[in-house]
C-alpha cells in the first residue's frame, strides 16, 4: 500500500489535536454571537412600516399617553394596536392632504387593516402579559426602552429567556409607582436626581405632581416590592404554559 | 473487511447524529399553526384573523344599554344627576382618563387650548362659560360618546363608567376656576396666602 500521508503531516495531526479545542470552542463563540447578534435578536434594527408612523412625534413631541393608543394594554395580555378610527380622531383634521398618510384615509375609507410590521414577537410557545407588568409597576420604558426617541419602532431588548429571568429574579430596580408605568422618564434614584427631578418640576408645572411622586415613590421603592406584593416567580410554568 | 463495515457504523451514526440534530433546529414551535392575537391570515379575504363582529352582536352578559348608566338620558332628558356614587376614587379615575384622552385638545384645565389645538385642530370651547357650566351633566356623557360637531366620539376608547367620571372631573374642573379661597380647607389656607405673598422668581408666565 503506497503511503497516503507524508510524515511531516504528523506534525499537523499533533497540532490539530491540541488546536480542535480552540476550534471547538471558537465555533461554540462564534454560534453564541450570532445568537445575540442583532441580526438574530433584532435589537436596534429598524422595521419599515407601511405609515411612517413616528412615536417621537406623538409621544414625545404631542405628549400622548399610551393608553390613548394601545387601549387595553392596563387589563388584557395584549397591547393592541390602534384602529384606523384612532388615528383618524386627529387626522381628520390634521395633515388631512398629507400623502404619508394616504394608507391611514384609505384604510378608513375601505375598512381594510393597516398591516403593520411586527417589531416585538415572542414564540407562540410563551405566554406573555402586559396587564400584570402595568398593575405590579413595571414601566414600559423597562421593556421597550425609549420609545419617545424612536421615529420608527425598533426592539431595545433581546426577548430572550435570560432577559425575563434576570428581572424576574430581582424586579425591584424596575418597579415604578402605578402612576408612572406610562411615564418614559428614568426614575430618580438617588438623592441627587431628586433635587434635578424638583427642578425640572419647576420649569415644567405640569411635571410638577408627577415629579413630586417620582421623588417620593423611589425613597419607597423597596417598599413598592411589598405594596405590589411581588414574589418574583421564576417557575417555568408561568411562561411556558 | 471487518475496518470498513465499521466505517461504514461510524458514517451512519455521525448522519443519524446530524439530523437528529438539525431536526432539533427547525423552528415550528416558534410559530405554531394557530393564530395570535392580530396575526394575519391568508385564510379570510381580508387577511385578518380577528374577524369583525356581526352587526347585530351584543356582548354576552353585557347590560341592556338603554339606562341612564348608558345613554346619559333618562326618558328622553339629558340626566342631571351623575348616576354613579360620586367619591374621591371617581374623581381621580376621572382625572387619570381626562388627562389621558381629552387634554390633548381640551388642556389639563379644560380651557380648550390643548397640545393639538397648538398644531391646528380646531379650538373647542371653553368649559368654563356659563353655557356648559350650566349644561347639565349628561351632555358631557352624550358629547364623549357620539361625538360633537367635529369632534370625534370616545366611546372606542373609554368604557361608560370611566365617561361618567371624566363627566364628574370635567364638573370638578369648572369650579375648581370659579373656586374662593373660603372654598379651601383652613389647613391648605395659610399655603396658599403664603405663596401670594412671596412672588415667584422668575415672572415668565
Ligand atoms: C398615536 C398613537 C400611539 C401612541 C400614543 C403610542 N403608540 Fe405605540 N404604536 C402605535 C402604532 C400605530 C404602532 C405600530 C407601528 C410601529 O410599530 O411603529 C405602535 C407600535 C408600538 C410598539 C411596537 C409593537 C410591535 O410591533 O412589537 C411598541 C412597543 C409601542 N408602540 C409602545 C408604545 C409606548 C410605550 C407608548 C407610550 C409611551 C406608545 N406606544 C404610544 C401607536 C401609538
Ligand atoms: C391625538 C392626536 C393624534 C393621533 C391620535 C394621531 N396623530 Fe399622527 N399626528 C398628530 C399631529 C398633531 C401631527 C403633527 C406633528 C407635528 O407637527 O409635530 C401628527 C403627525 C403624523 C404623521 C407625520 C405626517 C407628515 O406628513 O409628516 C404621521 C405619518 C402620523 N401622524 C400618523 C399617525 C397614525 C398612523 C396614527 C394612528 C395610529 C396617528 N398619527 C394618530 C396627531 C395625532
Ligand atoms: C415586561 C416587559 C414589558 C413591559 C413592561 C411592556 N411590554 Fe409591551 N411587549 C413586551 C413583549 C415581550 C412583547 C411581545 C409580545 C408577544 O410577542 O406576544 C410586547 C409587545 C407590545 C406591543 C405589540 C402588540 C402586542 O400587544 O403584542 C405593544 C403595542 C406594546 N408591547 C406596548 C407596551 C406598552 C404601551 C407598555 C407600557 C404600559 C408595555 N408594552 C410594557 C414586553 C413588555
Ligand atoms: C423589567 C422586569 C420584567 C421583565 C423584563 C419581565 N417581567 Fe414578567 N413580571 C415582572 C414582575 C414584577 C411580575 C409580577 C410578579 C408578581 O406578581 O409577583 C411579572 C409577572 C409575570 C407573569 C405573571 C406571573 C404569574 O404569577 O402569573 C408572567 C406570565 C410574566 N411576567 C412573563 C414574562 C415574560 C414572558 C417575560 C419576557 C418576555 C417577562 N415576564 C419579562 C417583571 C418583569
Ligand atoms: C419569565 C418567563 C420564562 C420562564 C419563567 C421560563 N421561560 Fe423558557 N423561555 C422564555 C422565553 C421568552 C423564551 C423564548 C426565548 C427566545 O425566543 O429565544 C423561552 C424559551 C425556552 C426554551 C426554548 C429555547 C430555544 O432557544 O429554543 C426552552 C427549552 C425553555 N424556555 C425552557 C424553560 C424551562 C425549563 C424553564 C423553567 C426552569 C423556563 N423555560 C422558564 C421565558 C421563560
Ligand atoms: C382631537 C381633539 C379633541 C379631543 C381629544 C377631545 N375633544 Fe372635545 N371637542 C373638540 C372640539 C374641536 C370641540 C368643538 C366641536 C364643535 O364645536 O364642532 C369639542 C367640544 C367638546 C365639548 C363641548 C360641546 C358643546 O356643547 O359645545 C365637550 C363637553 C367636550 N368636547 C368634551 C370632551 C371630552 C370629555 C373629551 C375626552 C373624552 C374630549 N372632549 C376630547 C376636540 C376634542
Amino acid at each position: 500500500m503506497p503511503q497516503i500521508f507524508h510524515p511531516s503531516m504528523n506534525a499537523i495531526a499533533r497540532a490539530s489535536i491540541f488546536g480542535a479545542v480552540f476550534i471547538v470552542a471558537g465555533i461554540g463563540w462564534l454560534l453564541f454571537e450570532f445568537y445575540r447578534s442583532s441580526y438574530q435578536t433584532q435589537v436596534g434594527v429598524v422595521r419599515p412600516q407601511p405609515v411612517e408612523f413616528s412615536h417621537e412625534h406623538h409621544v414625545g413631541g404631542l405628549g400622548i399617553d399610551c393608553r390613548y393608543c394601545h387601549t387595553a394594554v392596563e387589563n388584557s395580555p395584549l397591547a393592541g394596536m390602534p384602529p384606523t378610527q384612532i388615528c383618524m380622531q386627529c387626522h381628520s383634521q390634521i395633515w388631512a392632504d398629507s400623502p404619508k398618510l394616504e394608507p391611514v384615509r384609505a384604510s378608513f375609507r375601505t375598512g381594510e387593516s393597516i398591516a403593520w410590521t411586527r417589531v416585538h414577537d415572542l414564540p407562540d410557545f410563551v405566554y406573555f402579559d402586559h396587564s400584570i407588568h402595568v398593575q405590579k409597576g413595571v414601566g414600559c420604558v423597562s421593556c421597550h426602552g425609549q420609545v419617545d426617541q424612536m421615529p420608527l419602532m425598533w426592539r431595545t431588548e433581546t426577548l430572550h429567556m435570560k432577559w425575563c429571568l434576570d428581572c424576574h429574579r430581582n424586579p425591584q430596580p424596575h418597579l415604578r409607582p402605578r402612576e408612572l408605568v406610562f411615564s418614559m422618564a428614568p426614575l430618580p434614584q438617588t438623592q441627587a436626581t431628586h433635587a434635578e427631578a424638583a427642578e425640572a418640576a419647576q420649569e415644567e408645572p405640569q411635571a410638577q405632581p408627577r415629579a413630586a411622586h417620582a421623588a417620593a415613590a423611589s425613597l419607597a421603592s423597596a417598599d413598592l416590592m411589598k405594596l405590589h406584593q411581588i414574589a418574583s416567580p421564576t417557575s417555568c410554568s408561568i411562561c411556558h404554559r | 473487511m471487518f475496518f470498513r463495515s465499521a466505517c461504514r457504523c461510524h458514517a451512519l451514526s455521525a448522519m443519524i447524529i446530524a439530523v437528529a440534530a438539525l431536526a432539533g433546529c427547525h423552528q415550528d414551535m416558534y410559530d405554531q399553526p394557530r393564530y395570535e392575537p392580530l396575526e394575519p391570515s391568508d385564510f379570510f379575504g381580508d387577511g385578518r384573523s380577528a374577524r369583525p363582529l356581526v352587526p347585530g352582536t351584543v356582548i354576552y352578559g353585557a347590560e341592556m344599554a338603554d339606562d341612564v348608566l348608558h345613554t346619559g338620558r333618562s326618558d328622553g332628558e339629558l340626566a342631571t344627576e351623575l348616576p354613579l356614587e360620586l367619591d374621591a376614587a371617581l374623581l381621580r379615575r376621572g382625572q387619570e382618563r381626562f388627562n389621558i384622552y381629552c387634554s390633548n385638545c381640551h388642556g389639563r384645565s379644560g380651557d380648550g387650548n390643548g397640545m393639538i389645538v397648538q398644531r391646528g385642530y380646531r379650538q373647542p370651547p371653553t368649559y368654563h362659560s356659563d353655557r356648559l357650566r350650566g349644561a347639565p351633566i349628561g351632555h358631557f356623557f352624550e358629547v364623549m360618546t357620539n361625538g360633537f360637531g367635529v369632534m370625534p366620539a370616545y366611546s372606542i376608547q373609554v368604557n361608560a363608567g370611566d365617561r361618567w367620571a371624566i363627566a364628574a372631573y370635567i364638573r370638578a374642573l369648572q369650579l375648581s376656576q370659579f373656586a374662593t379661597l373660603d372654598d379651601v380647607a383652613a389647613s391648605e389656607r395659610a399655603k396658599l396666602e403664603q405663596a401670594a405673598a412671596t412672588p415667584p422668581e422668575d415672572a415668565n408666565p
